[in-house]
């Protein structure tokens, strides 16, 4: 009986677990060709601190795709705004704390900037932002002209990309070489999961809602827990959490309540399912398109933080494609072009399919240019699964 | 008896749980007008489909005969080789093309291997005589109005040599002018031996047209009509459509509006910017509580500029005169203060710009007020799917769940989501354009009891629509609007569909 429940499940969920299997797919295959080194503690830690630029990108264009536009900019801006906190450290001698302050500050007006003409006369966002990934490469090439590369000497700052989160224990006091703060927020995140699995099922037999079977939901619990705890102990077993998991975390879970409860969120993707009839409703759609495009712009400055600080220097060609990668991310995680349809979570996973196949090439030390194909071939497929898979349920 | 030019026999079409047509029988003869009739979901798109290929032979049972020949279409290609063309509702021309690169639009007329302009022209402009367009066929399609639309439309297929022309709704969109031409040029057609087949809604035009109807009801053939034989009346037509007796279709109220003025314009006067032509000149007009004002026009009478300009003005038009709701001076900024006062605007397009599509019905009908349902910006899903399930039940809307998709309900049920939306926001004034556009009778009658329980309730109604019938039958008074002015008001005991017609053409 709960086969057949899992079969049903799986064949209703199929596209919202279809990421999932991928990503599972992809790490398998990589581990097995890479005789484990894939997999390993360092590796892992590694993959998941060189998606959280591309990551937090990927969630903000999830919402600029949900309204039915495009933001190209992003990639030269966040590499423009990476310089620009180099040099106020450097040159301009700022604290840390307000060069971060500053250069979000700058990516809200950035993304601004590029929605003023969208909003306001109804340029197509391709174009509007096509100008701006000129303009801020431009930007980014002169500002860095005179030196070249910008070394960031400041500690505090590449921490953010660089460093992982304190131990609560002193090393070696108990379980020598585990990061214990990782293994009990592993443990708090497991037992929060749970408990709002069965609250939320709770309500909704409470509406008399159709509800999975207790099994299902037990193996959905066990499956999901598994996967936590996994991570968890392979993270625990190098340095323990990143600060640049902490991050994307954060914006993941900030941007996922937005969405899903509360009033904005409905009031994006009903912009993004019928503007006409959402500007009838009483929604503004000119606030909802200063507001989409005013994050993604927040989140390329928070992408070019990010990235400076992992390389502690910002260079000329930072941020080169990375709207191009932040853009298939959400396409394999699940972003309907046709707009009003996508998840932030779904494009963080399309975020890390995309990078572990990456990681696992280079490890394998597999040429770039068929890198470059075999990218593309999984983000066609990805985008063709998720058509198909549309049309079926329809 | 002579041979039918088309006979389809024991058609029987199976979707994933649904048996939408079950051995339809459905025989034409050459050269009549055959209206197909029925309520939404009895099956008459889908039996069309099958006839023009568009659910290829194979993907369902049965027999298509064409002047006694069997026919196996494997696509639209098919049937119009055989000389079969289908125009449906949703026009299929392209609007930054010209009229005559449409009508040969998929047949192009070459000279070697460049389009052979001067004869595609001429053929064009012939093609334009036979349904009486008289017009320059170099004009975008995009510049002109939808009825000549759907005469392009029509003059494409005939520019085909078609021998069975179907139509699939084609007054929907069009105002009593535009509906009359096309009627009569459908007859103009058929004494030239073109063969058509009309799906319609508004039985006034099929007893008017009509040779021979065929009634669909549930996926079967209910009974095929003889006009000649004084078959085909209206009481009869619904009898059979419906399966049961409506004896009036616009149920009565009781209760009499009261004196008080809920809504007022004074010299309303509002310009396009774009073109800077003035779309409303010098409107007054007063609307009552527990009243049910009819606004009578033709389409681009200014009636749908009249809604959407009290309505918060989305379209930026530049407006003159006064507003006044329950007595106070309003200038609104855009719908949403026109929503915050108690004004509601249910549009006459709702796929366009009524319903978002692809979320459910629960989302729908709370979208213009998530107010109610939330604490400090945050969603309560719980009070949500109380008020969801309230109207639901309210309105007696048919769905299998609030989460189902409004894509997928009917035409009437998508327009009880539309009003469900709208009372959801607990208006004074609800301004309802073209309340019954595109709905079966069942789901007419439902949505007039709910029009009256409203005012009943003390709401106050602004109904706009094409058809007098039903301004003349549901109206409490009744405004007539031509070329963006007031042309008259009548109460509804002196308005006949003659006087409101000289009004709205003056």
């Amino acid at each position: 009986m709960i086969v057949d429940d899992l079969r049903k499940a799986v064949k209703k969920n199929i596209r919202d677990y279809g990421m999932y299997i991928a990503l599972i797919v992809i790490m398998g295959i990589f581990t097995i060709l890479t005789k484990g080194i894939f997999i390993s503690s360092r590796n892992i830690s590694n993959l998941l601190n060189q998606t959280g630029y591309i990551a937090v990108l990927a969630v903000g264009m999830t919402l600029v795709i949900v309204i039915r536009h495009i933001d190209l900019s992003v990639g030269f801006l966040s590499g423009f705004l990476g310089a620009i906190a180099a040099i106020a450290m450097v040159s301009w001698h700022m604290p840390v704390w307000a060069t971060i302050l500053l250069v979000l500050g700058l990516g809200v007006l950035g993304g601004l900037i590029t929605a003023l003409p969208v909003a306001q006369l109804g340029v197509p966002a391709f174009v509007a932002s096509l100008a701006g990934w000129l303009i801020y490469r431009g930007a980014q090439v002169m500002v860095t002209a005179s030196t070249g590369t910008i070394i960031i000497p400041n500690a505090s700052f590449n921490a953010i990309g660089n460093g992982y989160i304190p131990d609560i224990f002193p090393k070696g006091s108990f379980l020598p070489g585990v990061h214990k703060l990782t293994l009990i927020l592993g443990a708090l995140t497991i037992l929060w999961f749970v408990f709002s699995e069965l609250r939320s099922r709770k309500n909704k037999l409470a509406y008399k809602f159709e509800v999975p079977s207790a099994g299902m939901l037990a193996i959905k619990l066990v499956l999901i827990s598994v996967v936590i705890g996994l991570i968890t102990w392979v993270l625990a077993g190098y340095n323990g959490l990143s600060w640049t998991v902490v991050i994307v975390l954060a914006v993941v879970a900030i941007y996922d309540f937005v969405t899903r409860k509360t009033v904005l969120g409905r009031h994006i993707y009903a912009v993004g399912g019928n503007p006409e009839a959402a500007e009838l409703s009483g929604i503004s759609v000119k606030r909802i398109t200063y507001l989409v495009f005013g994050s993604m712009g927040l989140l390329s400055g928070l992408s070019g933080i990010l990235f400076a600080s992992r390389l502690q220097s910002a260079i000329p060609t930072a941020g080169t494609l990375f709207e191009m990668d932040a853009i298939a991310a959400a396409y394999i995680g699940g972003v309907s072009a046709a707009g009003g349809v996508g998840k932030v979570t779904g494009s963080m996973i399309g975020a890390l399919v995309y990078m572990s196949l990456m990681n696992g090439m280079n490890l394998l030390g597999t040429d770039i240019s068929l890198q470059y194909v075999i990218r593309g071939a999984v983000l066609a497929g990805a985008v063709i699964f998720d058509v198909v898979t549309r049309k079926r349920k329809a | 008896m002579n041979t039918p030019i088309l006979e389809m026999k024991g058609i029987t079409k199976t979707f994933p749980g649904v048996k939408a047509l079950s051995d339809v029988r459905f025989s034409v003869a050459k050269g009549e007008i055959h209206c197909l009739v029925g309520e939404n979901g009895a099956g008459k798109s889908t039996l069309m489909k099958v006839l023009s290929g568009l659910y290829p032979h194979g993907s369902f049972e049965g027999e298509i005969l064409l002047e006694g020949k069997p026919q196996r279409f494997r696509g639209v290609a098919d049937s119009e080789k055989a000389g079969i063309a289908v125009i449906y509702q949703e026009l299929a021309l392209v609007p930054e093309m010209t009229v005559y690169e449409n009508i040969v639009l998929g047949h192009e007329i070459r000279k070697g291997i460049a389009i052979d302009l001067n004869e595609t022209i001429r053929k064009a402009t012939d093609m334009l005589k036979r349904v009486r367009l008289d017009l320059n066929p170099s004009i975008r399609v995009k510049d002109l109005g939808v009825g000549k639309q759907q005469l392009i439309e029509i003059a494409k297929a005939l520019s085909r040599d078609v021998s069975i022309l179907i139509l699939d709704e084609p007054t929907a969109a069009l105002n009593e002018d535009d509906c009359d031409n096309l009627l009569k040029i459908l007859g103009e057609l058929k004494a030239q031996g073109v063969t058509c087949v009309m799906i319609s809604h508004k039985l006034r035009e099929v007893i008017r047209i009509a040779d021979t109807v065929t009634v669909l009801r549930d996926g079967k053939t209910v009974c095929t009509l003889d006009a000649k034989k004084d078959e085909v009346n209206e009481s009869t037509l619904i009898r059979h459509m419906v399966g049961r007796e409506i004896d009036n279709i616009y149920p009565k109220r009781t209760q009499l509006p009261s004196e008080e003025v809920v809504l007022e314009i004074r010299n309303w006067g509002a310009t396009d910017p774009g073109t800077g032509r003035k779309v409303l000149k010098q409107m007054n007009l007063k609307l009552k509580k527990g009243e049910i004002l009819g606004i009578a026009g033709l389409m681009g009478s200014g009636r749908t500029e009249l809604a959407r300009s009290i309505f918060g003005n989305p379209d930026g038009y530049g407006l003159e005169g006064e507003l006044l709701v329950k007595g106070t001076l309003r200038r609104f900024g855009g719908p949403k203060d026109a929503i915050l006062a108690g004004v509601a605007y249910a549009s006459e397009d709702r796929k366009k710009n009524g319903l978002i599509l692809i979320q459910d019905v629960m989302q729908n009908i709370t979208l213009a007020n998530l107010r109610e349902i939330s604490a400090r910006g945050v969603l309560d899903s719980g009070k949500e799917i109380q008020a969801a399930n309230h109207y639901r039940d309210a309105l007696n809307i048919k769905t299998p769940s609030i989460n189902q998709t409004v894509m997928n309900l009917s035409g009437g049920n998508q327009q009880k989501v539309s009003v469900a939306k709208w009372l959801f926001v607990e208006p004074d004034v609800l301004i309802f354009d073209e309340p019954t556009r595109g709905i079966d009778v069942g789901a007419k009658y439902e949505i007039y009891l709910i029009m009256n329980r409203l005012v009943e309730q003390g709401m106050s109604i602004i109904m706009i629509s094409s058809e007098l019938p039903e301004i003349l039958g549901m109206s409490d008074r009744i405004y007539t609007v031509s070329s963006g002015r007031i042309t008259g008001e009548l109460a509804v005991g002196e308005a006949t569909q003659e006087k409101i017609m000289r009004l709205a053409t003056s």
